[in-house]
């Protein structure tokens, strides 16, 4: 497989083109997370319920290239059902394995998986990541209890 | 060479050791430019040869780190066709576009008055003058663009007013390539008193600016995009107005006498160059002027003219994708193919080592404009090649045949 076929696998371009769990609900139930890449546009944010210490509902919504937009929509399937923790680990793994870093491969990814190729493309690091981050932080502030609506701009490397 | 190629390109192409050392189509020179070795090797020289203060040192290699530093000056001041005083060095086109707003701006706009601009500009030559009228409770006016989003005379007209005091444009657009009809523009802000600024980081590095002739007040650019080194650029003012000018930034170097409530300052354009300078880098910029001037700007624009109409046409049969920018004045070329997101565009350039922008360009007013998120730019210079064009062409059917596939 070329780079490209690596990075662009089907399974990424039909998240990207029927993206799962989208669009946002309109609730005080959920935590959510803004983030803006300012360098490319991408925009996305995302929202988590959280009961009994699990994530039981996940939505995105946003605009960007069909790397961030498919990963928002792998991210919402791959950690519903999760405990905090899993999901925490799920988002450090995940990290590691777009950077190229050594990675937990028996760890359960989902579809998530796929992502591997962006290694090849370190450019497109922050639109694979973009939606993990966002969980990250959505996670960070329940545990933390504080705002329930957070809007964040991602630092530019 | 070819029957009608303009110059030795292969020649010029050894002078760059990024376009020898990597198979690369390099289209984003209204980012940056690729630097010559005598560029690289006048700046080497400074580093290795002197690598001294200048003006304050009275021993021989800080004189000759001054006058090459000041030679640099006096190559601006001849290519600008300004006075050497008119010339101050600065880190580069934001950093001289800032010291306009935050000095002539902050001390001349009051509340109310009108300050030009465009949706066209790069965010550094509109967003000091936000800034401006946000202190000052001035009003900053955008010239509506035309159908093409071009600033015409027509439009400038309807928003040029008795309480203009400022006009800050862009000389050429980085993001369309458009030339903005400033000698028109400059005469009727001037018949309302008002000063005009020109943003010029993409025109001296491509065509003759002749700052007296067209008369305008300030004028700034930046070294590397015109074969320069990074963190060096200029800022040009009438002197009359550099001279009655507040300093920004005060300390080393541009005072005349010093007491312990009151100082006095060199006159410009030393009164804006406070600490030690970018000694190495305005050197490496004097080189680089010398380098362009001997290809030639008429050779530059005739080259830079053809490779955009052959890249124009060839992208005119393939179907699928929209140029927003067809009537371009210059090598620039806006683009995005249709249903893909720019920047999965740029990565299979990246694979084809096609090197172009995607993005908003620094300009996302524009971007409002063109209803699109972002874009993906083209941009020339004298180096490139048919061949680059060619590659460019080829990179673009693949990604369009590559998303195809998915749709
Ligand atoms: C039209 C225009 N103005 C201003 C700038 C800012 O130049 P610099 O980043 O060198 O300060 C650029 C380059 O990015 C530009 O293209």
């Amino acid at each position: 497989m070329s780079n490209l076929e690596n990075l662009y696998r089907q399974v990424i371009m039909d998240h990207y083109k029927n993206p799962r769990n989208k669009g946002l609900k309109d609730s005080e139930e959920y935590y959510s997370v803004h983030l803006k890449n300012p360098t490319c546009g991408d925009d996305l944010t995302i929202q988590i319920k959280v009961e009994d210490n699990k994530i039981t509902e996940v939505y995105h919504d946003g605009t960007g290239c069909s790397i961030s937009m498919s990963a928002a929509s792998v991210m919402s399937e791959t950690i519903m059902g999760m405990n905090l923790e899993e999901a925490k680990k799920v988002i450090n793994n995940y990290v590691e394995m777009v950077k190229g870093e050594e990675f937990d491969e028996e760890m359960f990814m989902g579809d998530a998986i796929v992502y591997q190729g962006v290694s090849q493309f370190p450019a497109r690091f922050k639109c694979a990541t973009i939606a993990w981050k966002a969980l990250d932080k959505a996670i960070s502030n329940h545990e933390n209890c504080s705002h329930r609506h957070d809007e964040e701009k991602i630092e530019v490397k | 060479m070819k029957v009608n190629d303009i110059m030795d390109i292969n020649k010029i192409r050894k002078d760059f050791y990024v376009l020898n050392n990597n198979d690369l189509a390099y289209l984003d020179n209204a980012a940056s430019t690729l630097k010559p070795k005598q560029v690289i090797d006048a700046v080497t020289y400074y580093y290795e040869k002197l690598g001294v203060n200048i003006h304050r040192g009275v021993y021989r290699l800080s004189y000759e780190a001054t006058d090459l530093y000041e030679k640099a000056r006096q190559k601006v001041a001849e290519l600008l066709n300004c006075q050497f005083e008119e010339a101050v060095f600065t880190r580069g086109a934001s950093n001289a576009l800032n010291l306009i707003a935050l000095s002539y701006g902050m001390n001349h706009i009051e509340e109310g008055d009108e300050i030009i601009t465009s949706e066209l500009e790069h965010h550094s030559s509109m967003l000091p003058w936000q800034n401006v009228a946000r202190a000052k409770k001035a009003k900053l006016v955008y010239v509506p663009l035309n159908e093409e989003n071009k600033i015409t005379v027509e439009n400038f007209k309807k928003v040029l007013s008795n309480k203009t005091k400022v006009v800050a444009l862009n000389y050429i657009s980085n993001a369309m390539g458009y030339m903005t009809p400033v000698e028109e523009i400059i005469k009727l802000a001037h018949e309302k008193n008002a000063i005009v600024i020109l943003d010029a980081a993409q025109a001296v590095p491509h065509i003759p600016v002749n700052v007296k002739a067209l008369d305008c007040d300030f004028l700034a650019f930046s070294g590397h995009k015109m074969c320069g080194p990074t963190g060096i650029g200029v800022l040009y003012g009438k002197y009359n107005l550099l001279k009655e000018m507040e300093p920004i930034e005060f300390g080393g170097d541009m005072i005349d006498y010093v007491g312990l409530n009151e100082v006095t300052y060199k006159d410009p354009p030393y009164k804006f160059e406070t600490g030690t300078p970018i000694i190495a880098s305005a050197i490496g910029l004097g080189r680089a002027i010398d380098y362009i001037k001997a290809i030639g700007f008429k050779d530059i624009m005739k080259h830079e003219r053809m490779l955009r109409d052959e890249l124009i046409d060839k992208m005119s049969q393939i179907k699928g994708i929209t140029i927003h920018n067809p009537n371009t004045d210059t090598g620039i070329i806006s683009f995005n193919i249709n249903g893909v997101h720019p920047h999965d565009a740029a990565s299979v350039f990246d694979e084809e080592n096609v090197a172009i922008r995607a993005g908003h360009h620094c300009a996302q007013p524009l971007m409002h404009c063109l209803n699109e998120i972002a874009t993906i730019r083209a941009s020339v210079y004298f180096y490139n090649t048919r061949e680059d064009i060619n590659r460019l062409v080829k990179a673009i059917n693949k990604a369009k045949a590559f998303f195809e596939n998915f749709m």
